[in-house]
Parts: C-alpha cells; structure tokens; sequence
C-alpha cells in the first residue's frame, strides 16, 4: 500500500486551476522529486497534501485512509506530515530550541526534560548543536533551513514534505541544507520534495514527477525523465537548467 | 585626516547647527521680552506664577497626584486584560461564538465613538444611582469601570492590528506541526504580536494618565480636583500650573520613551 497518493486531486483558486487532477503515489521510503516552472502547481500540491489548503475534488489517501474528507479534523493528520517552507517560518520570538521544542510540548505533552536529548541529537546531527539558543535572526539562511527541518522531525513525521527549501538561500549555502536531507534519503525518510536542484533530483530521487498547466506531464525514475525526456514540453523545461 | 567628502559634512553640519542654536535663542529672547510687556502680564504673573502659591501647594497636589497614580495602576492591567479580551472575541470563528463576535464589535464601536467624560458621567452617576449600598457606590469603582470601559475599546483594536500583522506564514508553519489554534494563537501569534504594537499601547496608556484626571468630575480629590480646592482657597491659579507640570513630569519621559520604541521598530524592519 502507498503511504501517500492523490487520485485526481483538483484545486482552484477562485476561477484560476492549479491543479487539474493529479494522481501521485509515493511507496513507504521513496523520495520523490517535483520539478517544474513557477506556478505549475508543485507548492499548492504540497500544501494541499498537509491539509493547508482544502482540494476541490478527488482524494488524498494517508496509508490508505481518505484524509482529504471534508469536515475531518486536520491536526492529527498534519502532526503525521512535516513541512518546510521556502521561507523558513521559523517563528523569531523563540530561540532555535524552543523552535524545535514548541510543537511536542504541546502536541504530545512531553516536558522540556524528556526531549532534551533527542531535540539535541536532532541538532547535533545538523551540526548545529553549538546553536541552540540562537534566535533565527542570529542564524543564517541555511543554519533556519536545517532548524525547520528538525522542528518537522522532532514530530517524528511519517512523511517529509519539502516546498522549494533551497530557492531563497544564497547559492554557498544551499549544499548544507541538501546535506541534510540526503541524510534523511539514508535514514529511510519518506520525502516529496519540490525543487529546481536538478543534479540533486538525479542524484537521490525514486521517482520524479515534471508538472506543467497542474498535472504531471511526465514521470518516471530520475534517469528517464531528466536525461532522456519523452514529451516535448519537458524537454523545453530541462533545457533552461543546462 | 578627513576625507573631502568628510570635511564638507563636517562643515555643513556646524553651519546647520549654529543657524538652528541662533534661531532658538532669537525666538526665545522675543518671547521673554515681548510677553512681559503685554499689558496683562502682572496680572498674569500675579496669578499663574506665584512663587509663594507654588511653594505653599506644590506638596499637597505632589500628594494628591498619588491618587492618580494608584488609579492608573490598577486601571491598567485591567484594560489589557480587557482589550485582549476581545481582541480575541473578535478574531473567534466557530459559529456558536458568534454572538460574542458579534458584541465585541458593537462595543469598540461604541466606547470608542463616545467621549470619555460622558461615559464617566453615565457610568459613575448612573449605577451609583441604582441605590447600590456601600461601598458598591464607590466613585473609585464606577470611575475605574469607565475608564476600563473605554480605554480597553482601544487597547483591542490596537492589539487586532497586532494581530492581523503577523504574516500568514506562521499560521501555516504552526499548523504544518498540528499545533491547535488556541495553541498557535497563544504562542505564535500574540506574543508577536503584543510586542510590535507595545508603542501604541504606550501611547494609550499615558493618554490614560491624563485621562484619570477626568474622574475628578465624580468625586475623587486627585490631583485636578485638589487644586481646584487651593485655586478657591488662594484666588490663585498657579495650583493648575502646578499641576500641569506634575503631568508634563511623567508624561513627556513616557512619550519620549514610547517614540524611541517605534522609531527602533522603523530601523528593524527596514
């Protein structure tokens, strides 16, 4: 069974479609990769698969479970989805730990205590144990980066949703961030990612989906799709990353 | 050793101050040979700027001045408990809380299209009237009530402002984790937002300052009432100067301080 699939997931917003009826389905561990122009639908996908943005029709199914019903409530879901923004949203009124610690102190009541040393690990593992106690504003681009990506984990997510993490930071800080998540490929982290980092998508990916006009023109394993493409609008696409 | 660029700073900035340092003094030197000649002036001086009026009253309004003091203290946080309130009445969205939305808006709009000292006549007139026993008649409890009343109508709107500049971002980055809304209000949203609007609030609250003078229509003898008594006592106005200075004493520190907060949040943001 997928962990997570759509089938024919629909979204508008107002009378202009995003996503005209995509079928996604990514297997327990795999990585998959969304690649395509700004405003092809990759963002609005991801937030619709975290329940940020209700779909208009079709379905999303969580290991099998519809979660995409109207009425159901999100959070239980969503603490099962991680995200990260293009933008960080680290929250800047609290330091990096308390960042990372927010959401399990509330969400699964634990103490500040008890998950000390696993939000420590967390960011030891991001080398930035040194860190800890830095508002984001005191943090580089990338160093917020890696802090939002273990404030997702220390959810312990079954999926990793990734929207474009890479696109606002400075290019000498981009490999740190994809050090990171190639980490996370080995940990066996089930991952989507939308991005525009080709080699990396080629390097790591399962499967990589080419959306265009909200559907997805083209997919296959990384090799298929980014060296050998098969429909011409994909082609035109890849040529611009050459 | 100064660059060019430097030294013609230099020099247009020292021309710019000596012309502002002599405009000052000019203006001030007319003021105080000009306004001695008016032909009121001694009257003037006689009864608004009486050494000895001064020196006789000074302590009694410094103590009455207290009193404001102690009711701008316990007004206060009862206005931001107030005004947070119903901000947050404001911002509810399940149906059921719908009334309570619903008078959160009627009430802003109304304590703040009505002039304080007709709320402090109506509420501290009015209830006291009732027949309320002691001390439920208390001028100090009615008086508080519509200085609440009023000021807290402001407060929540300042704080919805607050509230409504927090980028959407960090709604959706708490949701992301399956924080709860209640939860993503208390410790995402308002602790943000309490912060960038704390200038504003500052000026209500010295707005307040000067506002609890108003209670004196009541009855409360602070600081306003008080030298109204030694004005009749002494035929002499110089307790209101007097007064105004008390004033003047906290409150330009507090505005001072209140415009160095917001211009330190302009620099930040830009």
């Amino acid at each position: 069974m997928a962990r997570l699939a759509t089938q024919s997931l629909t979204k508008s917003f107002g009378r202009t479609p995003v996503c005209n009826g995509i079928d996604l389905t990514v297997e327990t561990g795999q990585m998959v990769c969304l690649i395509g122009a700004s405003g092809s639908g990759k963002s609005t996908l991801l937030r619709c698969l975290n329940l940020l943005e209700p779909i208009d029709d079709g379905a999303i199914f969580l290991d099998g479970t519809d979660i995409s019903v109207p009425g159901l409530d999100p959070q239980p879901i969503r603490q099962r989805i991680g995200m990260v923004f293009q933008s960080f949203n680290l929250f800047p009124h609290l330091t990096a730990v308390e960042n990372v610690m927010l959401a399990p102190r509330r969400v699964h009541r634990k103490s500040r205590d008890a998950l000390r040393p696993e939000v420590s690990a967390l960011f030891e593992r991001v080398g930035l144990a040194e860190r800890m106690d830095h508002y984001p504003d005191q943090l580089s681009g990338g160093q917020q980066q890696r802090v939002a990506i273990i404030r997702a984990l220390a959810m312990r997510p079954d999926i990793m949703l990734f929207d474009e993490i890479t696109s606002a930071l400075d290019p000498e800080l981009v490999g740190e961030v994809l050090g990171t998540l190639r980490e996370l490929r080995a940990d066996g982290m089930t991952m989507i990612l939308a991005t525009h980092e080709m080699s990396f998508a080629r390097e790591l990916a399962d499967h990589v989906c080419f959306l265009d006009a909200g559907v997805i023109h083209e997919e296959g394993p990384p090799e298929q799709v980014l060296n050998d493409p098969q429909k011409d609008r994909t082609r035109a696409f890849l040529k611009r990353f050459l | 050793m100064l660059t060019r660029r430097q030294a013609y700073e230099a020099r247009i900035r020292r021309r710019a101050t000596s012309l502002a340092a002599a405009s000052t003094c000019g203006v001030l030197l007319a003021l105080l040979i000009l306004v001695p000649l008016a032909p009121g002036w001694p009257a003037v001086k006689k009864s608004f700027f009486n050494a000895e009026v001064f020196a006789d009253t000074f302590p009694g309004l410094l103590n009455a001045f207290l009193l404001d003091v102690a009711i701008f203290a316990w007004s206060a946080p009862l206005i931001f408990a107030l005004g947070l309130l119903v901000a947050l009445a404001r911002d509810v969205r399940a149906p059921a809380a719908y009334p309570l939305k619903l008078f959160a808006i009627l009430y802003t709009d109304i304590f703040r299209g009505v002039p304080v000292i007709l709320v402090i006549y109506l509420v501290g007139f009015g209830i006291p009237g009732l027949g309320l026993p002691r001390p439920w008649n208390s001028p100090y409890i009615w008086g508080t009530v519509a200085l609440v009343l009023t000021y807290a109508a402001y407060v929540s709107e300042v704080l919805r402002t607050g509230i409504e500049s927090i980028h959407r971002s960090q709604r959706a980055a708490a949701a992301s984790l399956g924080l709860s809304d209640a939860d993503t209000m208390r410790f995402i949203i308002l602790p943000q937002a309490i912060r960038k609007v704390v200038p504003a609030n500052m000026n209500l609250f010295i707005a307040l300052q000067k506002d609890v003078a108003l209670l004196s229509f009541i009855g409360p003898v602070e600081i306003f009432r008080q030298a109204g008594v030694y004005k009749s006592l002494m035929a002499n106005f110089t307790p209101y100067v007097g007064a105004a200075l008390i004033f003047l004493a906290i409150t330009i520190p507090a505005t001072r301080y209140a415009d160095y907060l917001l211009s330190k949040q302009m620099k930040a943001r830009s």
